[in-house]
């Protein structure tokens, strides 16, 4: 979706601030969004392309105003008021009001934290076609506007590009992020030109890499 | 505009002498009172353990930075044999050093040359090669990074206080899919000899994320 979530290239943000010995929390309530967040999604009742799509459908005036952690920790309590696990009742009570609704996969101890991080959920899967597109081929990323979730970034499509890398098969999110499965498709690393993303202004030289599902491109003619 | 920074209104748990956010509940801003109710209602409705929460915390406090990220930069400068098998399968190499799980499943490295800098965003969200580099930075996720990453990479160098020659072509990485991106900095010059380890003080985060290039620490040389 064209959220404001989709960056790339907008400007009038003003300069990026680093800031020097940055800590790796601002503040208490940053461990515990990062924890929540994490801990809740272990119970399984929703992927990572939908933990996006909740956050990039925060209205863009919200988005645009609220800290990352913030940005997290209100999806998230979307996400389980729509699934009935935490009301908006309960968020404004502070505390439970009804018994727990059952989840997918069991609550996380410490171990069961541990091992998840540790290894992680790769995005793999195992390849069921073969590739459409080798390295070195020209493609062209599609014009296309969905309503719902892609990855493919409104500055890159509809741009020309060559394929530089094959990365695999991986579960696709247009779909995924909308409960209609992972159909998995292959997703390759696509170089474009400053050029053909900017126009003449472009910086000389420069060159994006966007990583694409294959249903993103078409071979140019 | 985005508050990037940190919200200034609100007690910062670095600040030595002053309180945390969960002992003075009439200080605590908007987002810290959500993730409160939403931490208490999880863990009275059994959807996520305490214990696990704090393990959460506590790995990516003290156990996984960009001291990782380091460590791997300096024996691929050490180490030509290390150095192609990183290039060649960064989720591989990292393994060796015990480095991998979430948000690191798939790795790749990019390396900078003279006539090459690499440089990592997310314009859609916030990826990042968790396992290698910890938690991304406030700046990395905030909006006038990613917007300006990959329409004007030598503005958002200009913002870290570094410029490359005309002569260095930059390459942007954007982090559309579920490939995680390092970036191997060029070694500094006047390290021959030098330790892995007296190396890895020359590895700053922001080199590896391409914001910035590997130098000899103050004193250090």
């Amino acid at each position: 979706m064209n959220g404001a979530q989709d960056l790339g290239g907008m400007m009038g943000f003003g300069p990026v601030r680093p800031e020097s010995d940055e800590p790796v929390f601002h503040g208490e309530w940053e461990k515990r969004a990062l924890a929540i967040t994490l801990a809740s999604a272990a119970l399984g009742e929703w992927n990572l392309d939908m933990g996006r799509h909740a956050r990039e459908t925060l209205p863009p005036g919200e988005y645009l105003t609220s800290s990352y952690y913030e940005i997290w920790t209100k999806a998230l309590a979307k996400m389980l008021a729509a699934r009935g696990m935490v009301t908006a009742e309960e968020l404004t009570a502070g505390r439970a009001l009804l018994p727990p609704v059952p989840t997918r996969k069991p609550r996380a101890d410490a171990a069961a934290a541990a091992k998840a991080l540790a290894n992680g959920s790769p995005y793999d899967r195992p390849q069921t076609a073969p590739a459409r597109f080798a390295p070195g081929d020209v493609v062209r990323t599609k014009v296309m506007h969905p309503r719902g979730h892609t990855r493919l970034p409104r500055y890159a499509r509809g741009k020309t590009g060559t394929v530089v890398a094959v990365h695999g098969v991986f579960a696709y999110p247009d779909t995924n992020a909308h409960g209609l499965g992972e159909r998995p498709q292959w997703c390759y690393g696509v170089r474009f030109t400053g050029r053909e993303l900017w126009g003449p202004d472009a910086e000389p030289d420069l060159e994006v890499m966007v990583d694409c599902w294959e249903p993103y491109l078409e071979a140019s003619a | 505009m985005q508050h990037d920074d940190h919200d200034h209104d609100h007690p910062h748990d670095h600040d030595h002498g002053h309180h945390h956010d969960h002992d003075h509940g009439s200080e605590l801003s908007e987002a810290a009172l959500r993730v409160r109710a939403l931490e208490t209602v999880l863990v009275e409705k059994g959807y996520v353990d305490p214990a696990a929460l704090d393990l959460i915390v506590e790995t990516y406090e003290t156990k996984i930075g960009p001291r990782n990220g380091a460590r791997i930069v300096a024996r691929a400068w050490s180490d030509p044999a290390f150095r192609a098998r990183l290039l060649a399968d960064g989720t591989a190499a990292a393994a060796e050093f015990g480095f991998g799980g979430r948000q690191g499943e798939h790795m790749k490295v990019v390396e900078n040359r003279p006539d090459l800098h690499n440089l990592v965003v997310c314009t859609l969200c916030s990826c990042y090669p968790w396992p290698v580099l910890g938690l991304p930075p406030v700046w990395y996720k905030s909006a006038p990074f990613r917007s300006k990453a990959v329409i004007d990479p030598r503005g958002v160098l200009g913002d870290f206080g570094v410029t490359l020659p005309a002569s260095t072509k930059i390459r942007v990485w954007d982090s559309t899919a579920e490939m995680r991106y390092l970036v191997l900095p060029m070694r500094p010059a006047g390290t021959e000899g030098w330790s892995e380890e007296r190396l890895a003080d020359c590895v700053t985060r922001d080199s590896m994320i391409g914001t910035g290039l590997a130098r000899i620490p103050e004193g250090a040389a």
